[in-house]
């Protein structure tokens, strides 16, 4: 008897636990249903058809589209160009943010105007960045190029942005001041996150700061390290605002990424049919690769 | 003693190269901002007479006020307003999902979780069709109202996964005798745990702030009207009105980052606290 009653108690909890678990979950999974879950699956059924994404008349063409997909060399490219931005990005913004964060943790409370200066470019917009850059990079008069004047002493021009090899690794370039100071405020983080008595235990055994950094606090980083690296590479697979106001993928498709290809598509061209299945084949790449990066480099979590 | 010289030495050396690294960063940093600050007080066609590195001779204002009134502060405040509610909502919902996540047991957990932590690798690119197709649908294209579901949306996974994170370090006991004084599931929330949880929601509020306030390829999608656009896309429309007059274009560019710079001093003690409890688990 008074059994069954506990049983009951317990049971009317956890119902009243389940209530109020729905209850609070209920907005944001809905949000989460309508703007991010449905659009995804709406994306593949969209890639279905031929659409210009106004008329009512859809033309079902079956998987023709992504038939054209496997053979678009432009995709291919773009596709190419993504994976040149993931390597440099991950190669240029994760160690440069770990050293500024490793000298901001070392020197403490008065550097603090070095971590102000250095976050202001995550302030800017996109598209600020995109304009200022393609006067401040110009051929004619940019900083680059007066640079070059001055210290040959004749006039110099070099055309960062209007040439093959040069406008892909320009954009980069910038993306990586664009980018280096958020990952510096994620190790700044990381390093606060250290227990203060491993460093007191280890200044006691008779560390010093950089002994400390290099053997322990670093190590230590390890996991956040990898969030990191995650973080950049679905961030320049899916690169597209600065690209966009900058170069529109140009010159000759030199810069094109696969979000740019697919809104010069979907949006330029009101080709929306082909444009979801671009868009949808981008969203299967980086899930594969955010996957396979996720398995090989399975960093050992302590919870 | 010779020992100690070394280490004292090295030391030395290892701060020198430190600082020559620090300071290449900052002038790295600093030379397009002294670029595009200089040519904004500079005559339009100053710019490739006095070259990069003078300093505007005369310095003019003109750029600034030909700026302020073509319509800057309509840009502006629909800026404002858009992410002002899209953050507002953002932090409510966003809290209330990481609460029972972080503290209540139910079966579902788990999977709930796992599942919004797993949108925060969905690109938004990938749903920008779908959503184009839903808001001229039910006639929200054009508006800055269309704007708000896909914000909030899109900054909630990453949001929640931060703030359970950081609910889960408020120590339990705090309301276990919340609960003996008598608060109930909804009081504790309220009471305790939303302002304990302060420091982490500031942390948030600056991050998706920023990233709001900066959005593009939504609001380009979405909104076609000059007297619609936010503020990034004011850029693009006063680049094609004055495409040839550098320094006007560069006055604008300072002024849409101007109100970031000023928030972000005045609270970037908060910038590294919430991200903290982010940065725990990785």
């Amino acid at each position: 008897m008074g059994n069954s009653k506990h049983l009951g108690l317990a049971y009317t909890r956890a119902r009243s636990t389940a209530k109020a678990a729905a209850i609070f979950l209920a907005p944001a999974l809905l949000l989460i249903a309508i703007f991010i879950v449905y659009p995804v699956i709406d994306t593949f059924a969209i890639s279905g058809y031929k659409w210009n994404g106004i008329s009512s008349d859809r033309i079902y063409i079956g998987l023709e589209n992504w038939n054209t997909l496997l053979h678009d060399e432009m995709f291919w490219k773009s596709f190419q160009h993504n994976l040149i931005v993931m390597v440099c990005s991950i190669v240029l913004q994760i160690p440069i943010g770990m050293l500024l964060a490793t000298f901001l943790d070392a020197g403490g409370k008065k550097f603090n105007i070095f971590k102000v200066i250095w976050f202001l470019p995550y302030l800017m917009s996109s598209v600020a960045i995109a304009f200022l850059f393609n006067y401040a990079l110009a051929t004619n008069g940019g900083i680059i190029s007066s640079l070059a004047t001055l210290l040959r002493g004749q006039k110099t021009n070099i055309d960062l942005l209007g040439t093959s090899p040069n406008a892909l690794f320009t954009v980069i370039a910038v993306m990586a001041w664009q980018f280096t100071p958020f990952y510096m405020v994620y190790f700044i983080a990381g390093y606060g996150n250290i227990d203060t008595t491993i460093y007191e235990a280890a200044v006691i055994d008779g560390a010093t700061r950089g002994q400390y950094l290099r053997m322990i606090a670093i190590p230590l980083l390890g996991p956040i390290f990898k969030t990191a690296c995650t973080m950049s590479l679905i961030g320049s697979l899916k690169y597209f605002d600065m690209i966009w106001n900058m170069t529109q993928g140009g010159p000759a498709g030199a810069t094109e990424l696969m979000a740019t290809y697919m809104y010069k598509l979907s949006f330029q061209q009101f080709n929306m049919g082909y444009g979801s299945t671009v868009a949808a084949g981008m969203f299967l790449l980086i899930t594969a690769i955010a996957l396979l990066f996720n398995r090989v480099f399975k960093v050992k979590e302590d919870y | 003693m010779n020992e100690y010289k070394a280490s004292k030495i090295k030391s030395r050396i290892a701060w020198t190269i430190a600082f020559i690294f620090a300071l290449s960063q900052l002038i790295l940093t600093l030379t397009p901002f002294f670029f595009m600050v200089m040519n904004s007080f500079r005559k339009q066609f100053d710019m490739l007479q006095q070259g990069v590195f003078h300093l505007p001779d005369p310095w003019i204002v003109t750029n600034y006020v030909t700026v302020v009134t073509n319509g800057f502060f309509g840009y502006f405040l629909r800026s404002v307003i858009v992410v002002a509610i899209s953050l507002i909502l953002m932090l409510i919902i966003s809290s209330c999902a990481a609460y029972p996540l972080a503290r209540m047991k139910f079966k579902l957990n788990v999977l709930i979780y796992a599942g919004i932590v797993a949108m925060m690798s969905v690109p938004m690119h990938v749903t920008l069709i779908p959503i184009f197709k839903m808001t001229t649908s039910i006639g929200l294209y054009d508006t800055l109202q269309s704007l708000i579901g896909p914000y909030v949306a899109f900054a909630l996974p990453m949001s929640v996964f931060i703030l359970t994170a950081f609910m889960k370090t408020i120590p339990k006991e705090i309301e276990e005798s919340a609960e003996i004084d008598g608060c109930n599931r909804y009081q504790n929330f309220f009471r305790m745990i939303l302002p304990l949880s302060k420091s982490g929601l500031a942390t948030l509020a600056i991050y998706n702030g920023v990233t709001m306030w900066n959005e593009f390829a939504f609001a380009n999608t979405l909104l076609i009207s000059p007297w619609n656009k936010t503020l990034p896309l004011a850029l693009g429309q006063f680049k094609g009105e004055h495409s040839l007059d550098i320094p006007m274009i560069m006055s604008v560019l300072t002024l849409s980052v101007l109100p970031m710079i000023i928030l972000f001093i005045i609270f970037q003690d908060k910038l590294v606290k919430g991200m903290m409890a982010g940065a725990v688990k990785g």
